[in-house]
């Protein structure tokens, strides 16, 4: 169990977040025009990086948020956490 | 040639103090070049190198492993077979495993002690109860043996369980499959290195693979710790980093890889003669043979490496074994352990070929593929030496992610994600 930087919260138990997957996928503009292999890619296929990954993270027991989060998933290490829309700190 | 296990060879040896046994598997030095290059030396890889010999007449074969043989997942599962699935496909594919883990011990000369003590799914809620006489009937359908208990029944069956309708998630029933059960999961690492060996095929341990050469759509050779090694066909079973292989090779999958935990408790008598899972509670248990209990929780909703999982999945893993056998609570747990599972979006696994000339993976068997390890090394083994799949596995390509025709087995995978 670890703890989590919560942007809106402060810190608190890991136990009180859910983990939304790999961030900033973007939707497709344009939903109707897509190959199905582009909706495949959009739908299923994830990085899956051992290293520095970004993920959507929510507060669900909490301020049920979403936020961005900054982890290695080598070591479970959490290097930031950010608000939605915000730019992905660069270091 | 190897020795034949039998109980002659084994008094023979024991008047030598069990000093003189010949070596299971040697230790070779890679080879410049081989006609397939297995990467992971799991029990599903190296099954598949042992079919690729037995099977297709390719010796010329190395299954590479970083650590050492059925160190990841291989020795780290509840070592649960079965083949209740719900699909005709699923069917196919896991009770094709579940018929050679029957001849497996006399085939491979090694006790891999399987053990068809039967595997009951519990149904905790009205809609556990349909969904689970829906899956019976599929079952029998598709030949395989499954039949619904109601609450006496499972009280019967296994007289442990707290079948009382006042407690949190009451037993309302569940299904029964006799033939499946447990099997040791190192020995059967060990039962098929020691036959791809006898074989010819190179087991190449602490050897981790750094790259893959490709030449425009081709694959040409990996790059190891131990050198470049050249070949022309590369078979991929590396289960929890499949993703870090496919990256290196420039391909993306479907797949996300989840810490799955799982515990044994302090040694005790024969208490548990079966496995009881219960999807909805998420707890299973059942009960080694040196006396341990064995409970198998969930997995981690992120993405993770590092082989450990959170506490309060252990924590709500053992309030539902609680609630459902109060004769546990005062048990110990002795050892907690984590394995990197690769999960599928559909919860059934990808042997398949892929964009990439000569470049097959065999993965996202997600929180179940122990169960399959003999049918995926015999399928995938056919996939790789005829660069087609078998009919078997035709269904679990890479392309149904496109296609749409997906195998969902969520129901049936019995651990939630």
């Amino acid at each position: 169990m670890f703890l989590i930087h919560c942007p809106y919260c402060g810190e608190r138990e890991q136990s009180e977040f859910k983990a939304g997957g790999e961030a900033h996928i973007v939707r497709p503009k344009q939903p109707t025009e897509l190959s199905d292999d582009q909706w495949a890619e959009y739908l299923f296929m994830r990085k899956n990086i051992k290293g520095v990954q970004f993920e959507r993270w929510v507060h669900t027991h909490g301020c049920r948020k979403w936020f961005n989060m900054v982890r290695d998933t080598s070591n479970d290490e959490i290097k930031a956490t950010y608000k939605m829309g915000e730019k992905p700190p660069t270091k | 040639m190897k020795n034949k296990y039998s109980i002659i060879s084994l008094i023979k040896n024991s008047f030598s103090y069990h000093e003189n046994w010949q070596k299971a598997w040697g230790d070779p030095e890679p080879k410049k070049e081989y006609d397939i290059i297995i990467i992971g030396g799991g029990g599903h890889g190296l099954a598949t190198a042992y079919y690729l010999a037995k099977k297709h007449n390719i010796k010329n074969v190395a299954v590479i492993e970083k650590g050492w043989i059925g160190g990841g997942n291989t020795g780290r599962n509840t070592t649960i077979i079965r083949s209740n699935y719900l699909w005709d496909a699923s069917a196919g594919l896991y009770d094709h495993a579940l018929k050679i883990w029957e001849k497996l011990s006399q085939e491979l000369n090694y006790n891999v002690m399987f053990s068809q003590r039967g595997v009951m799914n519990l149904a905790h809620n009205l809609q556990d109860v349909r969904d689970l006489k829906r899956r019976t009937h599929a079952n029998r359908l598709n030949g395989i043996d499954a039949v619904y208990l109601n609450t006496d029944q499972v009280k019967k069956f296994c007289p442990i369980i707290n079948t009382s309708p006042d407690i949190r998630y009451p037993v309302l029933g569940g299904t029964l499959q006799r033939r499946a059960g447990t099997a040791r999961h190192d020995a059967v690492a060990w039962g098929y290195a020691r036959g791809a060996d006898e074989m010819g095929v190179d087991i190449i341990q602490n050897c981790e693979v750094k790259g893959i050469k490709r030449s425009g759509d081709s694959v040409e050779g990996v790059e190891t710790t131990k050198g470049f090694i050249k070949t022309k066909k590369i078979g991929v079973v590396a289960a929890g980093h499949s993703s870090v292989i496919a990256n290196m090779a420039g391909l993306r999958l479907p797949l996300e890889s989840k810490p799955l935990q799982a515990l044994v408790s302090e040694p005790v008598k024969p208490i548990i003669d079966t496995v009881v899972m219960s999807n909805a509670v998420h707890a299973y248990v059942s009960q080694s043979d040196k006396g341990e209990l064995v409970i198998g929780a969930g997995t981690d909703d992120y993405v993770s490496y590092s082989q450990k999982g959170s506490h309060d999945i252990v924590e709500g893993t053992l309030n539902a074994i609680l609630e459902l056998y109060p004769i546990f609570s005062r048990m110990r747990m002795l050892r907690q352990w984590g394995g990197i599972v690769d999960i599928c979006p559909d919860a059934s696994p990808i042997i398949s070929k892929t964009p990439i000339k000569g470049l097959y993976f065999n993965c996202g068997w997600g929180t179940g593929g122990f169960k399959a390890t003999p049918g995926s090394g015999d399928l995938f083994a056919h996939t790789i030496a005829n660069d087609e799949p078998h009919k078997l596995n035709a269904a679990f390509n890479l392309n149904r992610f496109v296609s749409g025709d997906l195998v969902d087995e969520h129901g049936a995978a019995a651990v939630a994600h």
